[in-house]
């Protein structure tokens, strides 16, 4: 049976992507605790500890302390959840399937392409699960300013499942995400995710505006502040233009057995 | 059709080096279709390397690899050529099936995931979580995925490493069954039994490049002559300056052990210039030409040391 085919001279397989794979993808996603917990629970904690106590009081710039926070937290909730899910390619280096998949049709881009949706369905879960506690929790929004919030937080979270790729190629570790969740935590604060930047002084203020949480928070807290700045948008494009490269340049590199 | 007489392997002039160590030194290898070909040599001659670079998993230093006349990727993403890898290559948080599923979609044109969990003998284990399947079990994945493109060429790397004897048969004939379809196999192995019951032909390497290339009876008649074995006294060792030409000289303890094609020469020389007694002479047979021929310069040989663990 196989003799026919298997001596045949054929076409160059397509390479792409395609439903199973991805499907595959975010079921492994899904059933990892671990991710889970990242996701929806840490969030979720940080929201209860430093957003229900005081979600009605004002920030010294006039807007709602509830609102303020809860779209800042979905905003740190999107990027871990993209974050985790682009850095599980360092467990799939660990177990040689990055290996393995060298020796299919698959192409690179193929390849993160799906890892970059996977990530956004883990991200857009995160997003929801936020929106909904802080809703059960009181805060009010207009339905324009959580449907903008909600979309930048998670299409911004693709700026985070570049750095997962990225991290995730340069480091052996099977825990690479207990390096990376302190390290977002940093980020996170220094973009002013966990609190104003305003209230931060002049230096950090002025080195946050460089880190890579800051435009996309301030561009999530928008329709809130009222505010709007161009330069927001090049700290995305740039900080994604890094880690889409470094992860690019590090894929090539990984041909290492295990 | 491919054209009849193009290879389904064709590597030329191999070199690879990891910083000072040269795995590879100017390795020559065509394998035609259909062949099935047995790559073998002690642990560290290269045989991984060697593969990887005909995968196209890594970059010769220097030499060209094709297969079928394609380049290793073109080749791979035609689906014409799989492997077997020595380690790895499994996610450990999916099932059986569900790792054979994301494999066939990566091709264009797969197999049935059914058939090629059946023909590799894992239909059974289909629902099971790789992580608790056994090394035996992880190995026949591993040899369904490669059935999943239905390739011409199929490479193992050492796949029965770690089975136990009747695992290892059961796996054999798996291969043998599927050769026996046409397709062209290549696999390393360090078990010379192996090579000799699975392989139309052998090609030995030792150091990175090929030693000896034929059938087992071809690899026999290379290492041929005989062994001549004696007890001879310490004394005498000097005196085997003037031993006629041979291929290998060794001593354990008392007994000094010559590999020669003249035995006749040796032999009367051992009895008449030395003190040599209890003396026999025995023809060489497989084993002692994979001996033979991938020793070291040094004289230990790290076959010799590969065979005495498979025994232990
Ligand atoms: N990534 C590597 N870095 C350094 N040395 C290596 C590497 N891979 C293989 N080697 C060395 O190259 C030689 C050949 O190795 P290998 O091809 O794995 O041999 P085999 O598969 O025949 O056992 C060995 O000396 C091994 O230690
Ligand atoms: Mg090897």
């Amino acid at each position: 049976m196989s003799q026919s085919t298997a001596m045949q001279d054929r076409k160059p397989s397509a390479g792409g992507v395609n439903t199973t794979f991805l499907w595959i993808e975010i079921k492994r996603m899904l059933r990892n605790r671990r991710t889970i917990m990242f996701t929806v629970l840490m969030p979720a904690i940080f929201f209860f500890i430093f957003g229900l106590s005081n979600k009605n009081q004002q920030l010294p710039n006039g807007h709602s302390y509830g609102q303020y926070i809860l779209i800042s937290l979905t905003v740190y909730a999107a990027m871990t959840a993209a974050t985790g899910a682009g850095s599980q390619v360092a467990v799939e280096r660990a177990q040689g399937w990055s290996r393995q998949l060298r020796l299919t049709p698959l192409l690179p881009g193929a390849y993160i392409a799906v890892k970059a949706a996977a990530a956004l369905t883990l991200s857009l879960v995160a997003v929801i699960a936020q929106f909904v506690i802080g809703a059960i929790a009181g805060v009010t929004m207009d339905a324009q300013t959580w449907l903008t919030a909600g979309l930048v937080a998670w299409v911004g979270s693709l700026v985070f499942a570049a750095l997962g790729l990225f991290v995730g190629y340069l480091m052996p570790s099977q825990n690479v995400m207990q390096i990376l969740g302190p390290a977002l935590a940093i980020l996170a604060m220094l973009g002013g995710l966990f609190m104003p930047i305003e209230i931060m002084g002049d230096t950090f203020g002025t080195i946050a505006k460089f880190t890579p949480a800051y435009g996309i928070g301030q561009l999530a807290r928008s329709p809130i502040t009222g505010e709007f700045d161009a330069l927001w948008i090049v700290n995305v494009l740039v900080w994604l233009a890094i880690f889409v490269g470094g992860a690019a340049m590090a894929f090539r590199r990984d041909t290492s057995r295990v | 059709m491919t054209t009849p007489g193009v290879p389904a392997v064709h590597a030329a002039g191999l070199y690879k080096s990891f910083g000072k160590v040269q795995a590879v030194r100017g390795l020559d290898l065509t394998v035609q279709q259909g062949e099935v070909v047995a790559f073998l040599g002690p642990n560290g001659a290269g045989k991984t390397t060697t593969i990887d670079m005909i995968l196209g998993l890594s970059t010769p230093d220097a030499g060209e690899v094709s297969i079928f006349g394609h380049t290793p990727r073109g080749a791979i993403s035609r689906g014409q050529v799989a492997a077997v890898m020595q380690t790895g290559g499994l996610l450990r948080d999916i099932s059986v099936r569900e790792t054979v599923q994301l494999t066939a979609a990566m091709f264009d044109s797969a197999r049935p995931v059914d058939e090629v969990l059946t023909r590799a003998g894992i239909l059974d284990i289909a629902d099971r979580r790789v992580e608790k399947c056994s090394g035996g079990q992880q190995q026949r994945l591993r040899f369904a995925m490669a059935l999943v493109s239905d390739p011409g060429l199929l490479i193992l790397d050492e796949p029965t490493t770690g089975m136990d004897v009747a695992g290892r048969r059961d796996f054999w004939s798996a291969i043998r069954d599927d050769a026996s379809r046409g397709r062209t196999v290549i696999f390393a192995t360090h078990y010379l039994e192996e090579a000799d019951a699975y392989a139309d032909r052998i090609v030995l390497v030792r150091q990175g490049t090929v030693v000896a290339d034929g059938t087992a009876a071809q690899i026999k008649n290379l290492a041929s002559g005989r062994t001549v074995r004696a007890s001879l006294p310490a004394g005498d060792r000097p005196l085997l300056a003037g031993l006629p030409p041979a291929d290998h000289v060794e001593f354990d303890g008392g007994r000094v052990t010559v590999r020669t094609a003249d035995s006749d020469s040796v032999a009367r020389f051992l009895l008449t210039t030395t003190g040599a007694h209890d003396l026999e002479i025995v023809a060489n047979n497989l084993e002692e030409a994979f001996v033979a021929l991938t020793a070291d310069e040094a004289g230990t040989t790290a076959a010799a040391a590969a065979m005495e663990g498979e025994r232990a």
